[in-house]
């Protein structure tokens, strides 16, 4: 059973950079109880990590990847975890868990550059969840963005230009989705870390708060009574 | 020497009547044997040098490694058997592991070099085990202590050290460091004057062709243990050969017996 629980995580694919954000909420049922619990984290040198679901998952998944990077460091071979082979060994622990009736109760949104032979840069996005469900595409979303998210994120890709966009549009983009996300979930905050991984590598950026109006009418269908009595 | 610890340095586990454990001491000379190896604890951090003696010309010295990164901010410099050495490096990236996922903080010199240290002990109380050929040299950058240099004896002997030198001509190595002031030394300083010490006492005639391997964990490697930079590594060398120039020029000059004018550079 989860815990403490964190909402959805949507990322972008472009051809230069993926990004990704989330809010910073830990939910102990209904209640906003950790307001700054990062849900995107950077893994290795070229990797970003989030995650919704089970909080404490996340940070053991997250810490033993981290584990597995220090080895690496330790062994000096310019050999790290890439994208897609973080993306593979989560899926693994979480069918192996899954199949033992005792999940990681997450769903994770990995993506990353991964560097070819020849030094060409390619990104990678992928998606995994408790079940071990696995798939890559060029926008994931994870828990309630599934839903509400993944038709803005298509409908922006295909506007704005796919996988030619620019960072500007890519950040706007996610915005005005995670914007739409705090209006109609009710187990978010405003309070979004964004995350980019580019060819410089990965950075995950403060929180900071998105402008909402929570008067605008399509949210406010039932208009004040104009002369209501004074109660 | 071959008469002295006759009967009594059969095994580890035997004293002699002086009070001595030969097999620990003979452990030592396989130390004694190996390259040179320095460490110095500057200001800002620590560096690792090493003297590879290189015993085949067609080896890949790419591949022959005597430092290890034992974790993110700590390595090890093995003097004397490598294999052996290979060992405690494994131990110790374990030690360093299982400290950070029991305790959440990277371990710190202390800890670390006392695990080693009693680990190489163990090895050396025991009839069907023998001691670790091995002297290391462990470099750590913590946030209690700051950088420290710690070196890790056959007979699990750990001491803290502001410089050290193991190995060949480890005596006159001291000599030199014992000069340098370790308040004010910034790690590149230090950098340039262990490829020189390490430069000077390889001897041409009597040893192997020889690689410098060196490394360090300080501030401008954002605490993280490394093979010093590319860059740094040939300016680094460059000065160890002149040094080394300097050195067999000034020789030259007392053998002719000849007044000679010193090279002035």
């Amino acid at each position: 059973r989860p815990i403490v629980t964190g909402t959805s995580v949507i990322a972008i694919k472009t051809d230069a950079f993926v990004m990704m954000a989330a809010d910073t909420l830990g939910s102990y049922g209904s209640l906003a109880r950790f307001h700054d619990i990062r849900r995107v984290v950077s893994v290795g040198s070229d990797c970003l990590l989030g995650a919704g679901g089970e909080i404490s998952d996340f940070q053991k998944v997250a810490q033993h990847l981290e584990d597995l990077e220090e080895e690496n460091y330790c062994y000096d071979d310019n050999v790290s975890l890439t994208a897609p082979q973080i993306h593979s060994y989560l899926t693994r622990i979480c069918y192996n868990r899954r199949s033992k009736v005792d999940p990681f109760y997450n769903q994770f949104a990995v993506g990353g550059m991964i560097t070819d032979d020849n030094g060409a840069k390619r990104t990678y996005l992928g998606y995994t969840d408790l079940f071990g469900t696995t798939f890559t595409d060029n926008y994931v979303a994870t828990g309630f963005g599934a839903h509400l998210a993944l038709p803005l994120l298509r409908k922006g890709y295909e506007t704005l230009g796919g996988a030619q966009m620019t960072v500007e549009d890519a950040r706007k983009l996610l915005a005005d989705t995670m914007r739409v996300l705090f209006y109609r979930d009710c187990k978010t905050i405003n309070r979004i870390t964004f995350g980019t991984v580019d060819a410089r590598g990965p950075n995950v950026n403060e929180p900071i708060a998105l402008q909402t109006d929570f008067n605008l009418e399509e949210i406010n269908p039932v208009k004040p009574i104009q002369n209501a009595e004074q109660e | 020497m071959s008469a002295v610890g006759v009967g009594y340095d059969l095994g580890a586990s035997t004293y002699s009547p002086t009070g001595r454990v030969f097999q620990v001491e003979y452990a030592g000379k396989a130390v004694e044997n190996s390259g040179a190896v320095i460490g110095v604890r500057c200001r800002d951090g620590v560096v690792l040098g090493v003297e590879k003696l290189i015993h085949n010309k067609m080896l890949v010295t790419s591949s022959y490694r005597r430092i290890f990164t034992t974790s993110n901010n700590s390595g090890v410099v093995i003097g004397g058997l490598l294999p052996d050495g290979r060992q405690l490096v494994t131990r110790a990236r374990e030690e360093a592991s299982s400290y950070k996922s029991n305790f959440g903080i990277p371990i710190p010199g202390k800890v670390l070099s006392q695990r080693i240290a009693l680990f190489t002990h163990a090895y050396t109380e025991y009839w069907h085990l023998r001691p670790f050929g091995v002297s290391c040299c462990l470099a750590v950058y913590d946030e209690v202590n700051g950088p420290q240099l710690y070196c890790v004896e056959p007979s699990g002997e750990c001491l803290r050290y502001h410089a050290i030198a193991v190995g060949k001509n480890a005596q006159q190595a001291r000599v030199q460091l014992e000069k340098l002031n370790f308040e004010t030394l910034t790690c590149k300083e230090a950098a340039i004057k262990i490829a020189e010490i390490i430069y000077q006492i390889h001897d041409e005639v009597k040893d192997k062709p020889f690689e410098l391997e060196m490394s360090w964990v300080c501030d401008a490697s954002q605490k993280k243990h490394q093979l010093l930079p590319s860059n740094v590594l040939t300016e680094v060398k460059a000065a160890g050969a002149k040094a080394a120039e300097e050195d067999d020029s000034d020789d030259e000059d007392d053998e002719d017996g000849n007044d000679a004018p010193a090279k002035k550079e």
